[in-house]
């Protein structure tokens, strides 16, 4: 563990407003996407560029959701309170006043999980097909390529290797903005491929899921066995020895819930972040009864056991580091 | 005698069957021709209940009007329950079904005149062969949605208990997960499949109101999960193949179910199935509902029944969220193309188990025939593959699913090129 790192990690407001400034750039193409780190980011003006671009369009397309009004002052779901953006940037976009976590793009995950600058992306030659001609109101082809607008993403998952805190490390994380970040061919195949390689090179594996979709139901069939698929590669992982940290965050449900996701050596998870298998829609009208109010939450699930730590989001790079140290850098 | 008993009532002709102690060619014979035609009537000769009671005979026809097809039902569990025979609701009225009662009818009103001339015996002959054929047709050619609602889902279709009692030969359960409870909705234990042991799974639904309950309507609980994977492992440890059947609407989507896990146990399963170092059949028979499905469904062989459907949603559940109505389930359906035919061209599974001609409800005893032959012909195919290889084959079988396009890359983009 890093303890010249320490304070700054601290998730104290002042401190944390002080040192950090979070550079949430658009990343458009995630080749390039290490940009500055939390704690190592300057304070002079280039690190705080305007809003992102993939936020703004995320928010537009679910408004009442989780969502926040466009503009300089947002107001947060959690507490309603009327936070300045850049302020909130500031913080890693968790609201200083509840400690709402708002949604993060990958890219933007990436940056602040990883040392500046290492990350290098994996797969990004591999791009989702329409198996089953599928289309609802929608064709699924057209369907990828709003997605592909909107959140300037190839597909719902960015995988590479890195550097934490100078430890090195494949890394993968699954975007929520795009199609609920749900488990297609490509999402699966992506991330078998990362397992397969941090098998390979004998590296610690991070994988920070946001997936409220589970698997993709356009791609039927498919998207189904990518569950089996993942998790045999992660049985051969975790059978060579490899340390497998999963990180939960809002929303991690379905079919990813039920494969990679809970699969971790360590599960770790955000604060109230959505965590279960059958979404809470579901389970209402199967029970027809109430639900206990923090019902899927990452909370619920700690008091229920499937969880390991809690933890906030300032401070993933500390516990991620640290219990990496505990279990052995494998070279 | 027989002949004059089958003229003033066709229906006897082939009740008296049993008693007959007949060469079995012919007789096989004529149970075809009788099944063909009126496929419910083949299985009350198979009870062996005496002929003459009457009260009985009302009984059962009273029966057969109300819900036709449960012969083999009340096999199982004789004596007869008559609150049960009796239930009145049963009847399925299949609507793709009905060229084919028409032809019945047809058939049956013709059979039944006073006297008959040959023209009309080559009349009945020949529609009980353009029956055979219709009923051959309209089942090959089943909409998606009509093979969910009404095949795949029938109540009268033959369940996880029905083949313990028609394919296997014994059925030792093992009820205990060792953690929390016993899931009914996931039946485990040794079974045999004539000289060959084997370690059962499988989903079970239930036919009447308490057994679905008993069993969740099909839908397990983490324990059920967890109950199977160490029924796997024990199976493992001891060189004993595993056959997985596979029914469930999905995994419970309850509180509880929550509460104990249920995302973790089936991710759980899907990690150490792979690894499970003896070989694993999956048969999906009826419906294969998303990960509760696949929660047993990581094997060696996957097979599925041809009616059988395989989903990563139910289609109510896809029209619900791309439809925003549940009424547009009919259109989910065809799109999620979840039958044995696309996922057989898919390479999701590796053999389509054919129905009889009306399906597997209309003659639980053929599929079953037919189901016993798959099992055994693959474990002995399986049993002679080492154990090393086998596990890479299945890890090979799963990998390659996916459909993607990949690019050629340039310089060091690629990771493979990279590290």
């Amino acid at each position: 563990m890093s303890s010249d790192d320490k304070p700054s990690e601290k998730p104290t407001k002042d401190k944390a407003a002080k040192d950090k400034s979070v550079e949430t750039r658009s990343e458009k193409t995630g080749t390039n996407g290490a940009t500055t780190s939390a704690e190592k980011s300057a304070e002079n003006g280039t690190a705080n560029k305007p809003a992102p671009k993939i936020t703004d369009s995320w928010v537009g397309a679910n408004p009442n959701k989780r969502g926040v009004p466009e503009g300089l002052w947002l107001g947060c779901d959690g507490c309603g309170a009327t936070i300045f953006r850049k302020e909130l940037e500031k913080r890693l976009r968790v609201c200083p006043e509840c400690n709402h976590h708002f949604y993060i793009s990958a890219p933007a995950r990436i940056s602040q999980l990883l040392d500046q600058d290492s990350f290098e992306e994996w797969f990004t030659n591999i791009s989702s097909l329409d198996p089953l001609g599928f289309a609802d109101r929608k064709p699924y082809p057209e369907r990828l390529v709003a997605e592909r607008a909107k959140t300037g993403l190839d597909d719902a998952c960015i995988t590479g290797r890195g550097y934490l805190r100078g430890r090195p490390l494949v890394c993968a994380v699954t975007d929520s903005a795009f199609i609920m970040g749900s488990m297609g061919s490509v999402v699966g195949e992506k991330l078998t491929r990362s397992i397969e390689q941090a098998t390979e090179l004998k590296l610690p594996l991070v994988i920070v899921s946001g997936s409220g979709g589970g698997a993709r139901m356009h791609e039927g069939i498919y998207s189904l066995m990518q569950m089996g698929k993942v998790c045999a590669a992660l049985a051969r992982y975790h059978e060579a020895g490899g340390l497998f940290i999963s990180v939960l965050t809002n929303p991690t449900m379905g079919g990813v819930a039920a494969s990679f996701a809970s699969l971790g050596d360590l599960v770790f998870a955000e604060p109230k972040a959505l965590v279960g298998f059958a979404g809470p829609r579901v389970v209402q009208a199967t029970v027809k009864a109430q639900l206990p109010d923090d019902f899927q939450t990452s909370e619920f699930m700690l008091a229920h056991g499937f969880i390991d730590r809690i933890i906030h989001r300032a401070e993933l790079r500390t516990e991620i580091a640290r219990v990496i140290d505990y279990c052995g850098l494998r070279q | 005698m027989k002949k004059a008993a089958q003229a003033a009532d066709p229906r006897q002709g082939f009740r008296s069957e049993q008693n007959l102690p007949v060469s079995e060619e012919p007789r096989q014979r004529m149970k075809k021709v009788a099944e063909a035609t009126h496929p419910r009537q083949g299985f009350r000769s198979e009870q062996n209940l005496p002929v003459s009671e009457e009260p009985r005979q009302r009984m059962k026809k009273v029966a057969e009007a109300t819900h036709p097809r449960q012969g083999f039902r009340s096999e199982q569990n004789l004596p007869v329950n008559p609150g049960f025979v009796m239930r009145p609701k049963q009847k399925m009225d299949l609507p793709f079904e009905r060229p084919l009662l028409e032809l019945e009818q047809k058939i049956v009103t013709l059979e039944t005149q006073p006297d008959q001339a040959p023209e009309v015996h080559d009349e009945i002959r020949k529609l009980k062969v353009e029956l055979v054929r219709l009923r051959r047709e309209i089942y090959e050619n089943l909409d998606p949605w009509d093979t969910v609602k009404w095949v795949a889902r029938n109540p009268n279709r033959p369940q996880t208990l029905d083949y313990l009692e028609l394919v296997f030969d014994e059925f030792v359960e093992l009820h205990g997960d060792r953690a929390y409870g016993d899931d009914r909705a996931i039946l485990t234990g040794f079974a045999k499949l004539d000289e060959i042991k084997v370690m059962f799974i499988g989903q079970q639904k239930g036919r009447d109101l308490k057994e679905r309950t008993q069993s969740n309507y099909g839908m397990p609980h983490p324990e059920g999960y967890r109950k199977a994977l160490g029924r796997m492992q024990m199976a493992a440890k001891f060189g004993l193949p595993i056959v997985c059947f596979i029914d469930t609407p999905g995994a419970y989507p309850g509180v509880g179910a929550e509460e104990r896990g249920q995302a973790y146990q089936i991710a759980l399963n899907l990690r150490e199935m792979s690894r499970i170092a003896t070989p694993i059949i999956c048969v999906v028979i009826g419906e294969g509902g998303s990960g509760g499905a696949l929660g047993i469904g990581i094997g060696d062989h996957v097979a599925m029944l041809q009616h059988a459907y395989y989903s990563v949603i139910s289609p109510e559940g896809c029209a619900g969220i791309l439809w925003k109505h549940v009424k547009y389930a009919d259109l989910a359906a065809r799109a999620l193309k979840f039958t044995s035919g696309h996922l057989k061209r898919f390479g999701v599974i590796d053999e389509i188990i054919p129905e009889p001609p009306g399906g597997a409800h209309s003659d639980h005893r053929q599929m079953a025939m037919t189901l016993k032959a798959s099992l055994h012909h693959n474990l002995r195919e399986l049993g002679t593959i080492p154990a090393s290889k086998l596990l890479d084959r299945r890890y090979e079988k799963f990998r390659k699913i996916g459909v993607f396009e990949e690019k050629a890359v340039e310089g060091l983009l690629n990771g493979e090129a990279a590290v």
